[in-house]
């Protein structure tokens, strides 16, 4: 069964001809590929933000008789549920997207790795193979073009939400505990079965499908410098219409806030639970790299809610979701949870306090990967905007 | 000649590996598919697939134990997964365990007498906008309400009841 | 050193755990690959890929570590030596970061400071146990960090009850859960160095712990004893089963007439237990210093190190005959030696199939308890029962050894008590000794008198030189010295994991009295090449069992020798914390001068091995006798766990 999915907005994707997209590409050196997507300043829906065509061009140069691309679709991140829908809705333009990689870096095999809590999909997603495997858009001579030859498969991630950080995705399809590597050396020199590999969020190669068939300045069209084009978020919480919306990168926390219908809201977290919590006095801020980045979860909190809480939530998360292996995480998130339990009962001295904020700024820069780094956030950003909220809590009030 | 449950086992791993290969990269594959089946991968399992693929029961048990979705303890034919994470947390999360809990008997984490059911908490199902969500298995609800509850459960029973008399029927 | 797993493509451990390759860029090949890095302002020129870590060495910046070890795969896990690297927005650790363009690297700025300080306590904060009890105490990296960043309080707590049973199960190894920092080395011994694959980390998370297979005790599953866990673990939560205070009281008990034997590599070691750097050997301080202590006598393994020799080169001998001449089919070779006793459980669990080319000769330990329990027993007119006998070994598998259940062929338990070098210096320290002060004495005959060829058991390929050193003069009828210079058959020492040595027998002596009732000549061994293998780990190891299925050049061995320790028994389980490459070598620096200075250096010519074939043994090695008391048995134990 496939959910149904509850939007309330169209989308760019409806509008876009994924055969288009590969003819487009077959028609083209893989350097002009790359070029196009370079162009297009196209950069990791993801989360991270990395500019894709940096990824593909190093994948491109790395050597390796094989090379592999990846589609993350282990979406994981709380508050999440655009990849679901593209998957859901437009599985041929990410299986575009992939391909047209494959066409620039030089790869024979793609892998979706789709998280288990999506195994609803899968069948879904076979049907959309299998139909383009007969159509030629996978398998050898992709469109009769000779010496193109790619396919795909779908490999299932057993719940683990690191898995969606990319080196502990690879571990996990290596057949290991989904732990992150040592980077350097990256994927796309020495990644899968340590080979060149790719990989890419599901909507980052959607998006790459429509760059490729509409072209860079079409994409570019939308968005700010640094972040161009449009981005999918997934909005939920106290809004009085939850789903999945598309606005252009650099739209300000308000506005997005209007079109939802969540324009009284207290706070808003931006980025899933390894995101920022940002208050209603920066709502005018803009959603993009270069000031409130995000995977495009926007999980919107109204006047009621009590921000430690959510805090608590996403700790909690933490805790049981990070791998384990690096101090600063497995130990950290779990001094930051209790230090949480202490202010939800009022124990917590504001020296504590202090200490544990240290603690998180220790975190974002000594643990081994983003998931570590980012388990600190929300409880920063809380700690920073919402003092009066979280201090001087009398017990009666947990 | 008797076959024991455990030759069953070895035998249905020896199958998947001659779908899935023996290197390593085939164990995430072959335990699901072992879970799947089994609903659980047992000390045997674990041992026989690590023969198969040349490495060590511990690493295999250490994967195992790593992911949420493998378990080498004994599961429920149904487990309910409710999702722990915020949104759904915001939309009611909280009456729609304790029902869960009050219908099935059990508490969070546990396994009914009846080997049916085991409730556990996931987090984020990708399905915050139309929480609270659980899983069944693989299939997913939305929007429940404690008043759904009962019904899902009563699914499951007469989906498992219908899975018992066709087994019945084959034989 | 090839005992480093530093092939990591041929290990089977997760590739997060393993050093990554760096792929150079195809230009830097061409001009030599030299990158230059500044470390705290000083600069240096390291070829493309070394590590940060590795090029703060080479200045003299001290960087400090905690999951680093230099036998093991890097794992980048435990953050202590984290660094500041110029244009990178998070501080990188140095372990695992490898130099690939020229870098600015600052060690010690306040936000690496503060992250040390921080990375401290959250390992503080669930590391439970005082240091004061505990038996790393003053040798344990976690409070040896603790100074050197200044900890004074407990800045994020400090857990006042353990979470986990400490698991005693075993003979040989004791784990306490509760003081793991989960830095992984002991998953990366066994799983990588070792390839046992006892240890792994299960479920994750703050749930995050090392388990055994289902997190079974110790003693049910696969662990062979080796040890090598417990040298690498930079705390207290793997240590040997003590047997001290076991010890302590048989000495005080004045009905027992307590003796202890010691082997080779503990007197190389054990001046590191008293702050000695390594490769002083204290092996006369040490004979003092345990006749104070109160033990009875105080006699050398080594003398049944000879008689090892002795057994095990007839049983060779003999395999060979009925190999050759009678043309028995049945007879399995190549023949493996039988002294290491992780070695021993390492084929019963991985390799039953092949325990027939197993030595039935017991190892020197078992040997000398037999021999003691029998012959010294009657020889001394004392009732064997009230005989406490107790070894002093460089070995956590000694203990387990000596209590298997087939170990009792005098009647009475072999061996008492296997004591590790630490256990002793612990021991020593506590009468008050300061060891290498103490005067120097000799061991206690008969069982005293012992070869160099005893001695050099300690290191790997020492078993096969000894072995040599008695077939070059029993079978050709020639003078070790007339081939290799002073007797050192130099060409099989060395630390390479895996290697073979040739000897061309072009031609035979007379058979020597002790064997003439075994074999009617050696013509049948002339222009023979006897070929010898030796492979300490066990991971190389089970190369050589996998090359010998295959049928590949080890197969054609007639004689290998085993060691489950990398570098051979120097490299024990139970020899002073820490160990590294350099440590080890020079160890066995130290225990080729002790052989040297040996009079009698082959064991034949051992005078106390003679008299004990001329006096008990009468029916010779490999009679009847010496069958029933240093030989022995094995059990097929195999790998899966019910």
């Amino acid at each position: 069964m496939i959910s149904s999915v509850d939007k309330t907005c169209p989308l760019t994707f409806a509008s876009v001809d994924p055969d288009a997209a590969l003819k487009a590409v077959v028609g083209k050196k893989r350097s002009e590929v790359l070029a196009e997507v370079a162009a297009s300043g196209l950069k990791g829906r993801g989360g991270a933000g990395f500019p894709t065509s940096v990824k593909w061009n190093l994948a491109a140069a790395a050597r390796g008789q094989e090379k592999f691309v990846i589609c993350n679709a282990d979406e994981g991140e709380p508050g999440t549920f655009k990849d679901r829908v593209i998957l859901s809705d437009y599985a041929d333009l990410v299986c575009a997207g992939m391909t047209a990689a494959a066409y620039a870096i030089g790869a024979t095999r793609g892998i979706i790795y789709l998280r288990g809590e999506y195994t609803y999909l899968r069948p879904h997603l076979e049907d959309v193979l299998a139909r383009r495997r007969g159509r030629s858009l996978l398998g050898p001579k992709i469109l009769g073009k000779d010496g193109f030859d790619f396919d795909i498969e779908i490999r299932m991630g057993a719940g683990a939400y690191v898995c969606g950080e990319e080196t502990a995705l690879i571990e996990s399809l290596e057949g290991n505990r989904g732990e992150p590597r040592n980077r350097p050396p990256f994927p796309v020199d020495t990644g899968f079965m340590s080979r060149p590999t790719a990989v890419n969020n599901v909507e980052t190669l959607a998006w790459a499908a429509c760059i490729l068939a509409n072209g860079a300045e079409w994409f570019k069209k939308h968005g700010t410098e640094k972040s161009t084009g449009l981005k999918l978020f997934s909005v939920s919480g106290d809004v009085e219409r939850p789903g999945v919306y598309e606005f252009p990168l650099g739209i300000t926390i308000a506005e997005l806030l209007r079109h939802v219908g969540g324009e009284n809201a207290k706070a808003a977290q931006i980025g899933g639970a390894s995101g920022h919590c940002v208050p209603a006095s920066q709502f005018e801020r803009t959603i993009a790299f270069e000031d409130v980045p995000t995977g495009g979860s926007v999980i919107v909190f109204g006047p009621d809610r009590d921000m430690l809480e959510v805090a608590e939530n996403f700790l909690e998360f933490f805790v049981e979701e990070s791998c384990g292996q690096c101090t600063p995480c497995r130990e950290g998130s779990r001094k930051l949870l209790e230090g949480v339990k202490m202010l939800r009962k009022g124990t917590c001295s504001m020296k504590y306090l202090r200490e544990l904020c240290g603690l998180g700024q220790t975190m974002q820069l000594a643990s081994k990967c983003g998931l570590g780094q980012s388990a600190p956030n929300a409880l920063l950003s809380i700690v920073e905007h919402f003092k009066d909220d979280i201090l001087g809590r009398t017990p009666q009030a947990v | 000649m008797l076959v024991t449950e455990s030759d069953k086992i070895r035998e249905d791993i020896r199958k998947l590996t001659e779908t899935y290969g023996r290197d390593r990269s085939a164990l995430m594959p072959i335990l699901q598919e072992v879970q799947k089946k089994y609903c659980r991968i047992s000390d045997i399992a674990m041992q026989e697939i690590a023969d198969l693929l040349s490495i060590h029961p511990v690493e295999v048990y250490g994967v195992v134990s790593f992911y949420s979705f493998l378990d080498d303890k004994p599961k429920g034919r149904f487990i309910i997964r409710l999702c722990r994470t915020i949104s759904c947390t915001m939309q009611g999360k909280a009456r729609v365990a304790k029902q869960l809990e009050n219908d099935l008997g059990v508490l969070f984490g546990q396994t009914t007498a009846d080997g049916l059911f085991t409730l556990e908490w996931a987090n984020c199902l990708g399905m915050c906008d139309q929480g609270p969500a659980l899983l069944v298995n693989d299939q997913v609800f939305t929007q429940v309400t404690p008043d759904k509850v009962h019904d899902i459960i009563e699914g499951c029973r007469r989906s498992f009841a219908q899975h018992v008399s066709q087994k019945r029927e084959e034989h | 050193m090839a005992d480093k797993c530093a092939k990591c493509e041929e290990t089977r451990a997760p590739k997060s755990q393993r050093a990554h390759e760096i792929v150079a860029p195809a230009a830097a090949d061409a001009i030599g690959a030299q990158v230059s890095a500044t470390i705290d302002g000083k600069e240096i020129k390291v070829p493309i890929g070394t590590t940060i870590l590795k090029a703060a060495n080479e200045l003299g910046v001290h960087i400090p570590t905690l999951c680093y070890h230099a036998d093991l795969c890097i794992a980048g896990v435990c953050r202590v030596c984290v660094v500041e690297v110029e244009g990178q927005r998070t501080l990188q650790a140095a372990c695992a970061y490898p130099i690939t363009q020229p870098i600015k690297v600052h060690t010690h700025t306040a936000k690496v400071r503060r992250a040390r300080r921080h990375i401290l306590d959250l390992l503080l904060s669930e590391h439970y146990g005082e240091c004061y009890a505990c038996g790393r105490n003053n040798n344990c990296e976690l409070q040896a960090l603790a100074k050197e960043y200044g900890v004074d309080y407990f800045r994020f707590g400090h857990p006042d009850k353990p979470r986990f049973e400490t698991d005693t199960s075993s003979y040989s190894v004791r784990r306490d859960m509760n003081k793991c920092v989960l830095c992984r080395r002991c998953v990366r011994t066994c799983i990588d160095l070792q390839e046992v694959g006892v240890l792994e980390v299960a479920r994750r998370g703050a749930e995050s712990k090392v388990v055994t297979f289902e997190d079974k005790p110790l003693a049910d599953v696969v662990c062979i004893n080796c040890g090598q866990c417990i040298n690498r673990c930079p705390t207290g939560a793997l240590t040997e089963k003590d047997f001290t205070d076991e010890v302590w009281a048989a000495i005080d008990d004045p009905t027992k007439h307590v003796v202890i034997q010691t082997a080779p590599s503990p007197r190389a070691g054990i001046g590191e237990c008293f702050g000695l750097e390594p490769g002083h050997a204290l092996t006369f301080e040490m004979n003092t210093a345990m006749r104070r202590m109160g033990f009875d006598k105080v006699f050398d393994t080594n003398f049944t190190a000879d008689l090892t020799i002795i057994e095990e080169g007839t049983e060779l001998l003999l395999r060979l005959y009925k190999a050759l001449v009678e043309k028995d089919k049945s007879v399995a070779l190549p023949q493996f030696t039988s002294c290491s006793p992780g070695w021993v459980k390492f084929i019963e669990h991985f390799y039953p199939e092949m325990l027939p080319n197993m030595s039935s000769a017991k190892s020197p330990q078992q040997m000398f308890g037999a021999v003691i329990k029998t012959y010294y027993a009657k020889k001394n007119n004392i009732d064997p029962k009230d005989i406490v006998c107790v070894s002093l070994m460089p070995c956590a598998a000694k203990k387990f050894e000596c209590n298997r259940p087939e170990m009792c062929d005098s009647g009475f338990k072999d061996i008492d008590y296997g004591l590790t070098t630490r256990e002793l210096g612990k021991m020593i320290a506590e009468t008050g000794i300061y060891l290498p002060d103490m005067p120097k004495s000799d061991f206690d005959d008969p069982f005293g008198t012992a070869t160099g060829s005893g001695v050099i058991f300690g290191a790997t390929g020492g078993v096969m030189e000894a072995a040599l050193r008695s077939v070059i003069e029993l079978v050709m009828g020639i003078k070790v010295e007339d081939l290799f210079d002073h007797a050192d058959i130099t060409p099989i020492r060395g630390f390479e994991g895996m290697r073979i040595a040739e000897l061309k027998i072009d031609k035979v002596g007379p058979v020597p009295d002790i064997l003439k009732h075994l074999v009617p000549n050696w013509d049948w061994l002339k222009g023979a090449t006897l070929k010898a293998g030796v492979a300490h780990g066990t991971a190389n190891a089970k190369r050589v069992l996998d090359d010998i299925k295959a049928g590949g050049k080890f197969s054609e061995c007639h004689f290998i020798e085993f060691m489950a320790c990398p570098g051979g028994c120097l490299g024990g389980g139970g020899q002073p914390i820490p160990t590294s490459p350099e440590i080890r070598a020079k160890r066995a620096q130290a225990i080729y001068n002790e052989d040297a200075a040996y009079e009698v250096r082959k064991s034949h010519e051992n005078p106390a091995v003679i008299e004990l074939y001329e006096k008990f043994l009468t029916d010779g090695p490999c009679g009847h006798l010496s069958h029933k008391l240093l030989h022995t048995h094995y059990t097929p134990r195999g790998k899966f766990i019910g």
